[in-house]
Order: structure tokens, then C-alpha cells, then sequence
């Protein structure tokens, strides 16, 4: 029964660009994949691991410079730029790591702060890689798969956003079914009693942030080549990072689904009030984005996976 | 400047003491601090050392409404509920300042005090001497409110032990409730003075909740009398490193600053151990 309805939503996304022909629909879908490969990517960190890192930011920027700087010095693929974002992105998380994970709580999520504002700092005023201005991607016409630049229509974008989230969410499953996912969750329960079980605490954590970085590398590579244009502003701000937690808080953290469900409810809605309300300048779009996290969070703390959960528990309780 | 900073993560600190949650809308309460300031000018021509006790009143109330319509719910849940609590607050707060009053800059012109004075070859703006005496005479009034009075010493004990402050009597809800109109307050004041040399536009808080963070984690959370210091500090690698290194990166500097110390002292520098 799950695996039925599982299957026909697969096969209804899958058939979605050729119902949906205009550009936004398929714009407000390939969002909603890539937010929800990100907040799946965070959920891997913070939700099994439980290491709150607000700096996710660094990562999606790393992605998206390496991929771009290659692809415009040396015209490198971009597919092979992701490859090289992604390896720089864990060599970073590894760099970042090994010291900032000493700390505990509100020290570590503040730290993750830090180092996304020393990245961002260092790039603006970095000016041979653009600087505060930012980069273009060279547009290369006709469309091809090689330079991962597809200018006719947002289809091929759509589907390999879509294979960044079942990648994510294969990786999420992979690793919560193995006996590192049980490590994970018991850092998450209790460092200490984890360390004296046995569990190399240290190595697990980097190893949890490496994958996360790994994979929101690649949604920033993707992000480079969807947009052709980066700049520090929109690759490395506290606001992404910020975002990218709030679609996995809102589905629900260190749930499979949960960072999807939250990106499929949040995007929408973000892309909704931005373009009915947002060319007023007035930000109402921001408002009504601002109560609502409020509300979700005083009322359901546990994202809307915890609805579902709860639902279910009332039907067997029946 | 520092004590400016200090004066803001005061408040910060204060209220992450008493109940462990940090407050990310902050910056977004200076924002208001400042709005409400720029308006007692503009309207009635009050200058912002004047209506200071004002600022600080509708902060404190500010404060005061938050805990009770927002934190008082989420006391209990997760620390993630609680962060984006206060995170969708600032949200709500930076573009209800943008919707109200738009995205312009606006500054108080001529102000009380102005000009500088020349002491060998420093500089000094007058306001912003004004603005750091005054901060740290806030500060040392925040420190004797907390040390001395009765109230304060509650306030304290709550943060020590939330449970046993309530065997002794103590409301503890009135605690909260009060640490949150104090620690508001706090900003307004700080948001007062830095009315006087200061932009005033919806995303103003930002950065300095960002250094708020990293001057009371540097100070260890809830440690006031140590923020102080922390506050000193963070203004002197600001402004020395913007003097020494370049300007672009003296927030960065900041930050790394942070990363250093609590590398090498996880909780701060005077942390609870």
C-alpha cells in the first residue's frame, strides 16, 4: 500500500514537466528538490547526528565557485566541476570540523556562524574570483549536457534536481539502516554515553558533516548552472544556511521524508507570496513567511512528520 | 563601540541564562530600538538622548510581550523550536519595519551632541563618546540591579536553578518574563545611543546580532560581568583590525577571534565549567 503510493507519486513527478509546460510550475518544482536535497543533506548532520551547523552556506558556495571557477579558467565540465566541489567541500568540512566539533550546543551552532561569515567575508573581498561582483558562467549555446547548461526549456534542470534528491534521500536511507546510523542517533542522544560504548565520536561526527557537505556541494554547483550567475550575496549568506534548516525543522528533522514534505510546503509557499505580493517592495511576502515559522514553531515542534506520526498512532490505537 | 556591543549582548546574556534560549531576534529588537528613536525625533524632536528612557520602556514592554506571547510556549520543546521561534520573530519583525517604513536610510540630523574632539592624534566622534559613557553606565547600573537588589538576586537564582528558586518563593514565570523586559530593555538603550551617529534601515540588526552572539559565547552564555570584557574586546579587534589589516575584513576578524578563543576554552573565556 505505501509502496504503491510511493510509486505513483514517483511516476506523477516524473510525468510532471511534460503536464506542466510553462516555466514556473517546473521552477517552483526544481526549488522545491533542491531545497529538499539541501535540507536533506543538513538533516544528515543535525537531525541523525544531532550537530546544529547554521554554516551549510559554505559548502552550497564551495560548490558553486569550484564548479564555475574550472568551467570558465579551463573550461573544465561542469559535471567534473561538481566532482571537484564536492571533494574540496569535505576536505573543507574535514579543515572545519576536526576543531569546531570540540564544542557543544549553542558554542558549535555559533561557531558554524562564524566560519560561514569568515567564508563570506573572505570571498567578497577576494577579487580574483570575482569579488563582491560575482561570476557569470560563460553561456555556451547550443545546449548540452556536457556543460550542463540547458537554455530551450527547465526540463532537463528538473531532472537532475530531482536526481540530487533521490540521491540525497538514497544516502539519508543508506546510512540510517546501517550501524552508523545507530552511532549517529546516539551522538545525537548522548555524547558522553555514545564515546563510552564505544563510539569513535569524533570520527562519526566528521564523517556525518562530510557526507552533508558532500551532497549540498553539489546542490550548489547545480545552483551555479541553473542560475549561470554567482555572487558571495547568494552563494554563502547566513540566510541560505538559515533556510536550509528550516525546511528540514519544519517537515521534521531526523526523519527520512521530513526535509522534503518541509521544502515541498515552504517553497511553494515562498514562491507564491514572492510573486503575488513581492514586487510591492514591501516584504509582506517576508511577514506572512516570519509568522509562520512562529507558528509552526510554538505549535508543532516537531514538523508536520510529527502530524503524520501522530495520525497513525491515533489509527492503531483504534 | 565595545561598550555598545556589551551593552547589547548584556541582554542577550541575560536571557540565555536564565532559560537557555538565544534570542536570533536580537538584532531585530535593536532595529525596533532605533526605529522608535529616529520617530520620538522626528515627530517630537526629542533627541535620542532624551528619549532614551522612553526607547528603553517600549523595548522592555517589547521584551515583556515576546516572552509571553511567544517563548513561554516553546520553554519546553526542542532547541531547535526554540531557535526558529526566535528566528521567525526576527523575520516578522525586519520586514514588518519593511513594510511600515519602507528601505530607506534614515539618520537623526543634528543631534544634541556633535563634532569631535582631538585628544593628541585619536580622534574621537562626541556622540560616540556620549554613546560608550552612557553604555557603560547602563552596563554598571544592569551589573548593581543584578548583584544588589533583591529582584536581581532572584532573577539569578532562577538562573541558577529554575526548580529550587521556586521552592524559595520565587515566581519564576514573573523571572522569565522580567529577564526578557530587562534584557530588551538593555537594547533599547543601546539602540537610543547608537541612534545618534547611526543608519536606520529594516536590516540593520544583522551584524550586530552576529557580534552579539559571538560577545556573549566569548564572555561564556549567561555570564554578564564577562560580556564586558568580551564587548571591550570584540570592539578593539573591530576597530584595530580594521585600522591594521583592512577595513573588509574586520568582521572576519571578529569571528576568527571568537573561533580562537573557544577553541581553546569551549565555553568562553569565563565560562561555567
Amino acid at each position: 500500500m505505501k509502496r504503491a503510493v510511493l510509486l505513483a507519486l514517483f511516476l506523477g513527478v516524473l510525468a510532471f514537466p511534460a503536464v506542466f509546460t510553462l516555466p514556473f510550475p517546473r521552477h517552483v518544482m526544481i526549488m522545491i528538490f533542491l531545497y529538499g536535497a539541501l535540507g536533506t543533506a543538513w538533516n544528515i548532520i543535525a537531525g541523525y547526528c544531532g550537530q546544529i551547523s547554521l554554516g551549510q552556506a559554505v559548502f552550497f558556495g564551495i560548490g558553486a565557485y569550484t564548479s564555475t571557477l574550472l568551467f570558465k579558467e579551463t573550461g573544465l565540465t561542469p559535471w567534473a566541476g561538481m566532482a571537484a566541489g564536492v571533494l574540496l567541500a569535505v576536505i573543507v568540512s574535514r579543515l572545519v570540523g576536526y576543531p569546531v566539533f570540540r564544542l557543544r550546543g549553542h558554542y558549535f551552532a555559533i561557531a558554524t556562524i562564524a566560519v560561514g561569515e569568515i567564508v563570506q567575508a573572505l570571498v567578497v573581498n577576494w577579487d580574483a574570483i570575482g569579488g563582491a561582483r560575482g561570476l557569470f558562467v560563460p553561456i555556451i549555446r547550443p545546449d548540452s549536457f556536457v556543460n550542463f547548461q540547458f537554455h530551450q526549456s527547465k526540463a532537463s534542470y528538473y531532472y537532475v534536481a530531482l536526481g540530487l534528491l533521490l540521491l540525497a534521500l538514497a544516502v539519508t536511507r543508506r546510512i540510517t539502516l546501517a550501524r552508523r546510523g545507530y552511532y549517529f542517533r546516539a551522538i545525537r542522544e548522548d555524547e558522553d554515553a555514545a564515546a563510552s560504548l564505544g563510539v569513535d565520536v569524533a570520527r562519526e561526527k566528521l564523517y556525518a558533516l562530510g557526507i552533508s557537505a558532500a551532497l549540498t556541494a553539489m546542490g550548489g554547483t547545480f545552483w551555479a548552472q541553473y542560475l549561470l550567475y554567482i555572487d558571495p550575496e547568494s552563494v554563502f549568506p547566513l540566510s541560505l544556511s538559515i533556510l536550509i534548516c528550516l525546511v528540514a525543522v519544519l517537515g521534521g528533522v531526523g526523519t527520512l521524508w521530513g526535509p522534503l514534505l518541509g521544502a515541498a510546503v515552504l517553497v511553494p509557499l515562498q514562491e507564491g507570496t514572492r510573486v503575488l505580493l513581492g514586487g510591492t517592495g514591501k516584504a509582506l511576502d517576508l511577514l506572512i513567511y516570519g509568522a509562520l515559522i512562529i507558528l509552526i514553531s510554538v505549535f508543532q515542534p516537531s514538523g508536520l512528520m510529527g502530524l503524520f506520526t501522530r495520525a497513525r498512532q491515533a489509527g492503531s490505537a483504534r | 563601540m565595545g561598550f555598545v556591543y556589551a551593552l547589547i549582548a548584556a541582554g542577550l546574556s541575560l536571557i540565555f541564562g536564565l532559560m537557555e534560549i538565544v534570542n536570533f531576534a536580537h538584532g531585530e529588537f535593536l532595529m525596533v530600538a532605533l526605529y522608535v528613536a529616529f520617530f520620538a525625533w522626528a515627530l517630537a524632536r526629542l533627541d535620542p538622548l532624551v528619549s532614551l528612557p522612553l526607547t528603553a520602556a517600549i523595548l522592555a514592554v517589547l521584551g515583556w510581550a515576546t516572552y509571553h506571547g511567544i517563548i513561554r510556549w516553546v520553554l519546553d520543546g526542542p532547541m531547535l523550536a526554540q531557535i526558529f521561534a526566535t528566528f521567525g520573530l526576527a523575520v516578522l519583525l525586519r520586514s514588518a519595519a519593511q513594510f511600515a517604513f519602507g528601505i530607506d536610510f534614515r539618520t537623526v540630523s543634528q543631534p544634541l551632541l556633535a563634532g569631535r574632539l582631538s585628544m593628541g592624534p585619536v580622534f574621537i566622534g562626541v556622540p560616540q563618546l556620549a554613546a560608550s559613557v552612557t553604555a557603560l553606565l547602563a552596563f554598571v547600573a544592569l551589573y548593581l540591579f543584578l548583584s544588589r537588589s533583591e529582584t536581581g538576586l532572584a532573577l539569578q537564582a532562577t538562573a541558577q536553578d529554575r526548580q529550587a528558586a521556586a521552592l524559595m518563593g520565587i515566581d519564576t514565570e514573573r523571572m522569565f518574563a522580567l529577564g526578557w523586559g530587562v534584557g530588551s530593555a538593555c537594547v533599547g538603550v543601546a539602540g537610543g545611543l547608537l541612534a545618534m551617529f547611526f543608519y536606520i534601515f529594516p536590516d540593520v540588526g544583522a551584524p550586530f546580532a552576529l557580534l552579539a552572539y559571538v560577545t556573549v559565547a566569548l564572555g561564556g552564555f549567561g555570564n554578564v560581568p564577562a560580556t564586558l570584557l568580551a564587548g571591550v574586546l570584540v570592539g578593539l579587534v573591530e576597530a584595530l583590525g580594521g585600522l591594521m589589516v583592512t577595513p573588509a575584513l574586520k568582521y572576519a576578524l571578529v569571528f576568527l577571534m571568537y573561533l580562537a578563543v573557544v577553541l581553546w576554552r569551549p565555553r568562553g573565556l569565563f565560562g561555567r565549567f
